[in-house]
């Protein structure tokens, strides 16, 4: 008897079981309130902020009646899988880390630009506020040679150390010193993590520390510090080795300074057209997201939850990017 | 007395050529050296003689993606059918554990099936290891799996589990066909060995580009990456256990006439079951030495926490999860050596009995765990662990590292400066200006004197390999890194193998010490690291350093344990100290053990370069890591080899070194 019943009880499931996957495959036959049914692939990478902006979309189009998923891809390579159609929607490509990518992925014509987020990206040389005594010539970056055994360590002495990123996220530090005439070795961290593990450090001791740091991030709203002020970009100084200071080399300015964009699946515009438009919609300032990235990050909230409450607080300002 | 001197004189005789040949060598790589200016092709490679591999690699991948028909379909779409096929078996897995089901209940709404309840879960897996072996398993897997409830790990640590649960099945059955097909057929044998060595070698991120390109975005991409990289132990050890099953064994599978597949199921594969579950064991633990990596592309799980939360340098909650990892490893794999070892008695004088009658356990369990998930949906507490009962250690291991980077640091850089500035800066230097000609013609010599002209020819090959492919300096910064570690390792795990060997209560000490390390993501102890020593080569030699030390210790321990207590027992009879039976018996003759455990901390050094690209090492590792995110594919493959190559000439020439001494001392 008992087991009749844990019999049937299996037979329920495996129905059940069946029925999902019969509707898993069936899903693009589908007719809803939205054009299709399948899963709207947005990626994700490695950083804080691109999880809230990522997490916010997501939620958004899943209250329009999309179905959404999360995929982990690497920030540059999933451009093979945003042309294949693989990846739907990156959420943030910066101008300063991501631009020759995006160009060359929107030649393919495969991909399509969905405008800006409308938060600026500052990436630059920064340095923690206390280092300005024995600096005082900071921000000005003339000062920086002066400052070299400051920001010395014993295996690059007399020379200054600077931290760079990864070498994957260019930047051109290599070039920025020689050209500049820097006294300073440039050094890179293998990943974002390890990154700001060592300016933490440093700045726990109070030690000196010169390093890359962008924004928008939970770093430059924990620690008190200061961008360098390098000559402004300019395309030119990029790609004229004659414009600048320096005559002969190229890159004798400061980093750009940009936009964060969205960038997308061509062949999604037909599939999902009032999804992409809402992506295009999407708006979202600096101070907003360093207060959601506060609250992750230095609070250590739940994303889950920060992202939740704002939208719960924010109704009205992602129901306009829907209509 | 006489014996021994006779067998001295022809070592000796045998030795002097080689004396000369080497001095030979040196005078020749010095003159090499001086005369950098005269011939400078001599001492570093030029960049015009490149062989463009890595564009014909790139421009073959992309029609084997793009153009490759294999008539009724593209290649592509070949793989991408396998990816869908492999995607049931984890949708079903992910359901159960992690996700639910969802069930359409109308045009657009869903009922999500509960997830399988956590308490549910942990009855039934400890009343599972009461069953099979006793209550202190029991104990352990229950306290294993409560550690992921009660640490906030449940969710995870489910997604994680339902990967591994498809990909070990699917690795070990893999890995066990092909061991048998090379059992059967030498040839096939001969074929494979090679692409084992590479799949064991190349650093998984070499290949993860194309396998995302044919497989896809996501968990299935990893669970391939998972499978490639955890089932050649499975093929070597099938291949062993199989060959040492006895004879009379196989005799008797003769004589009662067995077909040949009577002969492989019933008789071979059953007698080799203890050997072959040391080939599922390495496979659990591979495939978890995996999870970091797999979330990378997209797999999520546990090691999407340890990422996200060592970014954010909330370095206690990284240790929390990756613990959850380790504790996975330890419950699987304890699970499945007590599932081997259980006899199938007690199912005989059952057969006239009904399902439940024969199977009261089973039963039992389903309905635990079935009444467990019911319950969930009336009690949320039995679903998901109430977060009220959660705890966390973070905050006293985030305090822990700060209060020694403010107090130790400066002690630490005192350490640090002087090993960069007397050892390893030099060291590179002199690395780096070896004439690449003159280390070819060294590897080539080793390998002349220890195994002949077959295995000079090889390792010269591959050495030159990396020069004609225009790796030469990465690589030899891979060497300096990987050289030093490695001599740091040993002489650490050499004496810890040593002492465990000796007493056995350290060695069960060191025994859960060493699997601890192995299966602990080593992205949990690198972040402090660099807190400690800044990004560079310091930091990443002591992750490879921490990594690569269970192997030395393993089999410095295996080698003093396994030498017959007779020859202990005559040493000691003729009077030796306890020091003396150490030094003059036990390490001459554990020596070629000890050497294989160096050969495999190389192996394992090389294998964690993947993981110190991430602190901002200039070597190969990070040129692997440079084609990953560019998605090229080709500089990526052909970096991948370069460490592949510089791990099968270690592995090789130490091999033939090892073969030939434990000849000399008549252990084969």
């Amino acid at each position: 008897m008992r087991q009749a019943k844990i019999k049937t009880r299996l037979t329920h499931l495996a129905i059940a079981a069946a029925f999902a996957a019969a509707a898993g495959l069936a899903a693009p036959t589908w007719a809803g309130a939205v054009e299709s049914k399948d899963p709207i692939k947005l990626t994700i990478h490695d950083w804080t902020g691109q999880y809230v902006t990522t997490h916010i979309m997501a939620s958004v189009l899943e209250s329009m009646g999309y179905n959404v998923e999360l995929v982990t891809a690497d920030y540059i390579a999933q451009f093979a899988g945003l042309e294949s159609g693989d990846l739907h929607v990156a959420m943030e490509m910066w101008e300063t880390t991501g631009k020759e990518a995006m160009d060359a992925s929107l030649a393919t014509g495969k991909t399509v630009d969905l405008g800006e987020t409308g938060m600026d990206a500052i990436e630059e040389w920064w340095y923690p506020l206390y280092m300005k005594e024995k600096c005082p010539g900071l921000p000005d970056w003339k000062a920086l040679n002066d400052c070299a055994e400051a920001f010395s360590t014993p295996e690059t002495a007399p020379k200054g150390r600077y931290l760079g990123g990864p070498v994957t996220w260019a930047g051109f530090d290599d070039e920025r010193a020689e050209a500049l005439g820097l006294d300073y070795e440039v050094v890179h961290a293998g990943t974002d993590a390890a990154l700001f593990a060592e300016i933490q450090s440093a700045y726990e001791r109070k030690a000196p520390i010169l390093a890359w740091v962008y924004t928008p991030h939970w770093a430059p709203i924990k620690f008190d510090g200061e961008w360098v002020e390098f000559p402004r970009y300019t395309p030119e100084c990029y790609n004229d080795p004659s414009w600048g200071l320096n005559k002969d080399m190229a890159y004798d300015c400061g980093k750009p300074r940009g936009w964060i964009k969205k960038v997308g699946w061509k062949g999604g515009e037909a599939k999902w057209p009032g999804a992409y438009q809402a992506i295009r919609n999407f708006h979202i300032d600096n101070a907003t997201m360093g207060e959601l990235i506060v609250k992750i990050d230095l609070e250590g909230q739940k994303l889950e939850k920060v992202v939740a409450q704002w939208l719960k607080e924010n109704e009205s300002t992602w129901k306009k990017w829907t209509q | 007395m006489s014996q021994a001197a006779t067998g001295v004189a022809p070592a000796l005789a045998w030795r002097s050529p080689w004396l000369a040949a080497w001095a030979l060598m040196l005078a020749a790589t010095l003159g090499l050296w001086l005369g950098k200016d005269l011939w400078p092709w001599v001492v570093k490679y030029p960049r015009g003689w490149v062989v463009p591999l890595k564009g014909w690699i790139g421009d073959f991948m992309k029609w084997l993606i793009n153009d490759f028909d294999l008539g009724l379909f593209t290649f592509k779409e070949f793989t991408r059918g396998i990816a869908w096929v492999l995607e049931w078996p984890q949708w079903l897995a992910k359901g159960l554990l992690a996700k639910g089901f969802k069930i359409p209940t109308g045009e657009d709404a869903f009922w999500l099936t509960p997830t399988l309840s956590w308490l549910g879960l942990v009855v039934v897996l400890s009343l599972l290891a009461y069953r099979i072996k006793d209550r202190t398993l029991a104990l352990l897997i229950g306290f294993c799996f409560l550690y992921l409830a009660v640490f906030g790990q449940w969710d995870s640590a489910m997604i994680t589990l339902s990967s591994i649960m498809v990909a070990v099945p699917l690795g070990v059955a893999g890995g066990l066909a092909l061991g048998i097909q090379g059992y059967r057929s030498p040839r096939f044998e001969r074929a494979i060995t090679p692409v084992l060595d590479l799949m064991q070698t190349v650093p998984v991120f070499a290949y993860l580009v194309p396998i995302l390109f044919l497989f896809g975005f996501g968990p299935v991409a990893a669970m391939i990456a998972t499978m490639i990289y955890a089932t050649p132990p499975m093929v070597r050890v099938t291949l062993l256990a199989l060959k040492t099953v006895p004879e009379e064994i196989k005799e008797f599978g003769r004589m009662a006439g067995c077909s040949r597949r009577q002969m492989t199921w019933k008789v071979l594969v059953p007698a080799a079951r203890p050997t072959l579950m040391v080939g599922v064991n390495q496979v659990i633990m591979l495939s978890l030495n995996m999870v970091i990596i797999a979330s990378m592309i997209g797999a999520g799980g546990l090691g999407h926490d340890v990422l996200a939360s060592l970014r954010r340098l909330a370095i206690g909650e990284g240790l929390e999860a990756g613990i959850a990892i380790t504790l996975l490893a330890i419950a699987l794999d304890r699970l499945s050596q007590a599932f081997a070892v259980t006899s199938p008695a007690g199912r005989h004088g059952q057969e006239g009995k009904g399902f439940v009658a024969r199977h009261p356990y089973l039963i039992f369990a389903l309905a635990v765990l079935l009444g467990a998930t019911l319950l969930g949906l009336v009690v949320p507490g039995l679903r998901d662990y109430p977060e009220a009962g959660q705890v966390t250690t973070g905050p006293f291991w985030n305090d822990l590292v700060r209060w020694i980077n403010i107090n130790f640091f400066d002690q630490f850089e005192a350490v640090k400066t002087f090993l960069l500035l007397n050892l390893m800066i030099p060291f590179k230097r002199f690395l780096l200006q070896m004439p690449w000609t003159a280390v070819v013609a060294i590897v080539a010599l080793a390998g002349l004197q220890l195994g002949g002209w077959r295995l000079a020819l090889l390792t010269a090959c591959l050495v030159a390999f990396i020069a004609l492919t225009g790796n030469w300096e990465k690589a030899m910064i891979t060497v300096y890194l990987c050289g030093i570690s490695v001599v740091f390792a040993s002489l650490i795990g050499t004496p810890i193998g040593i002492w465990a060997a000796r007493n056995d209560r350290v060695h069960k000490v060191v025994q859960v010490a060493i699997d601890t390390i192995q299966t602990l993501p080593s992205f949990v102890y690198l972040m402090p690291v660099v807190m400690l020593f800044r990004v560079g080569d310091f930091s990443a030699m002591i992750a490879v350093i921490a990594y690569a030390i269970p192997p030395s210790v393993r089999y410095t321990d295996h080698g003093i344990r396994k030498i017959p207590p007779a020859l202990i027992e005559a040493a000691r009879t003729s009077g030796c100290t306890r020091r003396q039976v150490l030094w003059k018996v036990q390490l001459p003759l554990a020596l070629p053990e000890i050497m294989l455990g160096v050969n495999q901390t190389i192996m394992f050094a090389l294998s964690m370069l993947v993981i110190t690209a991430l602190v901002g090492t200039r070597d190969l590792g990070q040129e692997v890591y440079i084609a990953l995110t560019k998605a090229d594919t080709g500089r990526g493959i052909v970096a991948g080899v370069c460490v592949a190559f510089i791990a099968i000439t270690a592995d090789r020439l130490i091999g033939a070194w090892a073969r030939r001494r434990k000849q000399q001392l008549g252990l084969e």
